[in-house]
């Protein structure tokens, strides 16, 4: 009532405001009233569905189309999502290619400058039926991973569907499918796009053809689109999935034409993430007044059992019990006050925590693999934390740490030292680390600051590990900063998943996890600053002997026995800089990786910690190194034994020194410890039981 | 030349004294070390009855297995050797020119042995000072960047240098001026005006000052090199000029004046040879805008980093006389500073007409 008083007035005072007051203003309000006034039939006339389709036309923004650079990628991204998800769900090691073109009409356009491109995403994967095909690629909303809680990068059903419709709105052109569910099926080739009114696919073309792969699908897009490197750009985003998921080969045709490979070093799939139940704490009121609805028990006490998980048949009594309603009441009619005080109590029932088994992290070791293959480092380490659960459902962080600058490799040569000019000095290390984010092995691209995992890296004290950091800032360093977080609902600030949000439970797992990587950071860092101090020391004394014996010359009228004199001070030198002791402390810079475990250190000389793991990684990049068969078991030399004959004929320098003792502890077997095994049953079976090194 | 090279020859064996002490110290297995007095306030001491600042005994000790010292070390015996060839040579140069000569990368790395002059310059004081030698006898010089003008004659390599014909330019003082390079011939003068800043010494030579008032008229450009203050000495020493100092109202200008009478702190060893205990301060003084009138707005605003050195030189012992605390007081309590040049305010020629008439008749300077 109030709301119309204030409106009727308003123009009142409006229009009468430039007359005198004295003329009585009544009839004029009422004119307006007519004016505006819409009866409630005439909006009923107005009022109808509006479609899912429609609705994200019109809102593109929410699925991460704001803009044609961040939608090409967000195209990309679903295609290849959906590819690998389906790989993994059907246990096949994922083949991805990513092909991206520039589509010109007849005058050829660079790259940079196109605004329209074909994105050919092609996987080996399980391959879809023929009559699903429309509504998976054609309709919004459709999908086989929304119902079910369980692992997976796509989580609504939303994404191809919508890659799809952006092309069609933007360019017209139909989404092009070719899918084969094996060898001896057809393959079918699909033109398809969406109804936007009505939600619903519009099949253009629809026949077989011949295709050459046995296996798979090929979905083709043709967007509006620009294409520019650096952050955020495709190019990122696809070398960041190949560091989280070092099991898929992934080759990139770029628009310029090249092709990027990034191969397969981890060849074990991850582990199949069981779908799992509803946990009571996770579900909303309105959630179980639905699932009340819904469920297939005739009883309360089954339902409660039977679609929640951790509600064992006691419990589920027991809860009746205390939400005061019969075990056998039917579930369909409970409604009201009663579901309500039975939510409440569910939430206030002391409940096991959700089983993890329905997520699969990365692990530490392809982690390790990922990071090592693909950034150039000194350190690497990673850590999976156990699992934790916010709101009921279950998670897992994992992180990991790529840190400092490769030595250069010994084969190559080295560049001559270049005398250096008053005011030159060596360059100096001003980058800050950068922070690579994932959920569900999907790289986070866009808002990092809105991140929950960006704010654990800013509220972590790098200081304490040996690194620099400002106030609020991100470390200094060269470092890479890895944080994927695993679960069955990833809670993403917003509908187009670029950030996490911020739950204290996820907060603290993140700290955690980040704090134990910088923790054997600083321990890598103060150990090799040690070596390199006791080298430095050295290599000063042996540098200014040879200046101060031909100053002392030159002093003496040049007629000083030179050898002699050098030959005494280095003497000195060595008896003043510890030594043999000194010299053995060199020669084994860092001390090998103790208490570094899940760690790679790359040194001049060799690589130390997860050996095998970086091995794998070279001879699967076809760095000439064949896979370290003895190696891996072990117990074929003496641990003491600073070179072994295997290591000896080993071309790459890298390799060289591998310490015997690390390749010894029981969790760095390789990575293909299948293989090995099957090779050397016996042998194996003796690597089984952990060693100490000596 | 004969005679020059016999001179050197003490300068340049203890430069190789230097090799000896690495030669020695290696033959019986020992850390080869250099022991240099030290060059701070620490080691120095106000001798009230001479009125020159000393050094004392502390020393330091550079030893080359130190990692610390080692490049320093280093450093040293490159620097011996450069100017053991100076002697050898039997040339001059200057400190850039000594620090180019040492400079160059170490066989097998990307290291120089000097990366700027303010590594080498430190390394040449270090050596003065342990080798008791003076830089002139290093045979290194300062820049020329000093003037003189007023009735005096030198002998300066055989020309005859007659200051009161060198219009308003002057002499330019060389930087060593030892008797063997400089000969007073001549001087007529009463008395020696230094002058802290070229403009003004310009205003005084233009103005014709130094006839008028029969002196000698110095500047040093700002701090006076050693060159200017060991001439300034001479001919207080030789010809029993009286100085007198005339420097800007500020806790510099104060130093400055401190240096020409006591000698300064990082060259404590060359007192003896440079102080002159007799100066007097002339101005300007904190007390002078009253007497003169200058007005406030010619002023200038002490900032903190005034304000703490006039503090710090409170301290110094040779500025403990009750005149110069009052001095300095009465500069902090205004909270201001004048410059020289802020006398041009009350006319152009101020300075040479009423002010320094006024301070020599009333004899206005502390000492």
């Amino acid at each position: 009532m109030g709301k119309r008083k204030d409106s009727a007035s308003e123009p009142d005072s409006k229009s009468s405001a430039p007359r005198s007051n004295s003329e009585p203003a009544a009839k004029k309000p009422a004119a307006a009233k007519a004016a505006e006034r819409v009866t409630a039939v005439e909006m009923g006339a107005r009022q109808r569905e509006i479609s899912v389709s429609e609705f994200f036309t019109k809102n593109r923004h929410l699925l991460g189309f704001d803009n044609p650079r961040k939608a090409l990628l967000t195209c990309v991204k679903e295609a290849v999502d959906n590819a690998l998800d389906a790989c993994e769900e059907a246990g096949i090691l994922p083949d991805v290619t990513v092909n991206l073109e520039v589509v010109s009409n007849g005058v050829p356009v660079a790259p940079s400058q196109a605004n329209r491109f074909r994105v050919t995403v092609t996987d080996n994967g399980p391959g879809i039926v023929r009559q699903q095909i429309p509504r998976i690629f054609a309709k919004l909303l459709y999908g086989s991973k929304f119902h079910r809680l369980r692992m997976s990068r796509g989580q609504q059903g939303i994404g191809i569907s919508a890659a799809g419709m952006y092309g069609q709105l933007t360019t017209g052109k139909p989404v092009k499918i070719i899918s084969r569910i094996g060898s001896k099926a057809a393959a079918h080739f699909f033109e398809v796009q969406i109804d936007t009114k009505k939600n619903e696919p519009l099949v253009h073309e629809n026949k077989q053809i011949e295709w050459e792969q046995p296996r798979g699908t090929q979905v083709t897009l043709e967007v509006e689109g620009k294409y520019q490197k650096g952050r955020a750009s495709v190019d990122e985003w696809l070398e960041q999935t190949s560091i989280a998921n070092p099991h898929v080969k992934l080759v990139y045709k770029t628009p310029e034409g090249e092709t990027k490979e990034y191969p397969r070093t981890y060849h074990e799939l991850p582990p199949q993430p069981r779908e799992i139940k509803p946990h009571p704490y996770g579900i909303e009121f309105g959630m179980l007044l639905k699932m009340l609805q819904d469920t297939k028990s005739h009883t309360l006490s089954g339902f409660l059992a039977g679609d929640f998980c951790r509600v064992s048949p006691q419990l589920a009594d027991e809860i009746c019990k205390a939400a005061k309603v019969s075990p056998e009441d039917k579930p369909r009619e409970l409604k009201g006050p009663v579901a309500e005080t039975l939510y409440k109590t569910l939430q206030e029932t002391k409940i096991m925590a959700p089983p993890t088994n329905c997520i699969s992290p990365i692990g530490e070791k392809a982690i390790l693999s990922g990071l090592y293959k693909q950034i150039k480092g000194e350190f690497y380490t990673a850590v999976s934390r156990p699992p934790a659960v916010y709101r009921g459902n279950p998670f897992i962080i994992e992180a990991g740490l790529a840190y400092g600058n490769r030595p250069q490799d010994q084969n190559k040569p080295q560049q001559p030292a270049m005398p250096k000019a008053e005011g030159e000095h060596e360059e100096e290390d001003s980058e800050l680390a950068r922070v690579i984010r994932y959920a569900n092995r999907v790289p986070l691209l866009y808002q990092q600051s809105a991140c929950s995992t960006f704010k654990a890296v800013l509220s972590t004290g790098w200081k304490n590990y040996g690194l620099s950091q400002s106030r609020g800032a991100l470390p200094g360093g060269p470092m890479v900063i890895f944080v994927h977080m695993a679960s069955v609902w990833v809670p993403f600030t917003s509908e187009s998943k670029e950030a996490i949000a911020d739950y204290d439970e996820i907060q603290k797992e993140i700290t955690l996890a980040l704090r134990e990587c910088g923790r054997r950071l600083g321990l890598f860092v103060r150990r090799r600053e040690r070596a390199a101090s006791e080298f430095r020391r050295r290599n000063i004394f042996e540098l200014y002997i040879e200046e101060v014996v031909e100053a002392c010359n030159r002093l003496k009228g040049g007629t000083l026995p030179k050898q002699k004199l050098k030959e005494q001070l280095q003497k000195i030198a060595t008896s003043r800089t510890g030594g043999t002791k000194t010299d053995q402390a060199l020669g084994k810079t860092g001390g090998g990786p103790e208490g570094l475990p899940h760690s790679i250190i790359v040194t001049a000389d060799g690589v130390e910690g997860e050996t095998a793991l970086a091995t794998q990684v070279e001879s699967d990049q076809g760095l000439a190194v064949p896979p370290a068969e003895p190696d891996l078991l072990g117990d074929t030399t003496p641990a003491d034994e600073p070179a072994s004959k295997e290591n000896a004929t080993k071309k790459s320098s890298r390799t060289k020194h591998l310490p015997k003792k690390t390749t010894m502890k029981s969790g760095q077997i390789a990575i293909r410890a299948g293989e090995s095994k099957a090779k050397h049953p016996s042998k194996s079976a003796k690597t089984a039981a952990p060693r100490k090194p000596k | 030349m004969t005679t020059k090279t016999k001179k050197t020859t003490l300068v340049e064996k203890k430069l190789i004294g230097l090799a000896d002490i690495v030669i020695q110290s290696a033959e019986r297995s020992k850390d080869p070390t250099f022991q240099i007095p030290i060059r701070a306030l620490s080691n120095v001491s106000f001798n009230e009855r001479k009125g020159l600042i000393e050094m004392g005994s502390k020393k330091q000790e550079r030893s080359f297995f130190n990692v610390g010292m080692a490049k320093k070390f280093m450093q040293t015996v490159l620097v011996a050797d450069a100017l053991s060839e100076l002697q050898r040579a039997d040339l001059t140069t200057s400190l850039r020119e000594i620090y180019y000569r040492t400079k160059h990368t170490i066989k097998n790395s990307h290291e120089n042995t000097f990366d700027t002059q303010d590594e080498s310059d430190p390394v040449i004081e270090d050596l003065e000072v342990s080798l008791t030698a003076l830089r002139e006898e290093l045979h290194v010089r300062a820049e020329n960047s000093g003037s003189i003008v007023g009735p005096v004659v030198f002998g300066d390599d055989g020309d005859r240098v007659d200051c009161s014909k060198l219009g308003k330019g002057g002499y330019s003082v060389p930087s060593i001026v030892e008797p063997e390079y400089l000969e007073i011939r001549r001087c007529t003068a009463d008395f020696l005006l230094l002058v802290e800043k070229g403009t003004q010494w310009n205003r005084l030579s233009e103005d014709k000052f130094w006839r008028r008032y029969n002196c000698v008229l110095l500047t040093g450009n700002g701090q006076p090199p050693r060159g200017v203050r060991r001439l300034a000495r001479r001919l207080h020493e030789e010809q029993r000029l009286p100085v007198y100092v005339l420097v800007d109202n500020d806790p510099w200008g104060y130093y400055i004046y401190s240096v020409i009478k006591q000698g300064s702190i990082n060259l404590a060893f060359e007192s003896q040879r440079m102080a002159i205990p007799k100066a007097k301060f002339m101005g300007l003084s904190s007390a002078d805008p009253e007497r003169y009138e200058l007005p406030r707005n010619v002023g200038i605003k002490l900032n903190e980093k005034d304000i703490a050195r006039a503090k710090e030189l409170m301290n110094y012992q040779w500025f403990k006389k009750p005149a110069w605390q009052a001095e300095i007081k009465r500069m902090l309590t205004s909270g201001l500073k004048y410059e020289l040049d802020s006398l041009a305010n009350k006319d152009f020629q101020y300075l040479t007409k009423k002010y320094l008439p006024r301070k020599l008749k009333e004899k206005d300077w502390l000492d």
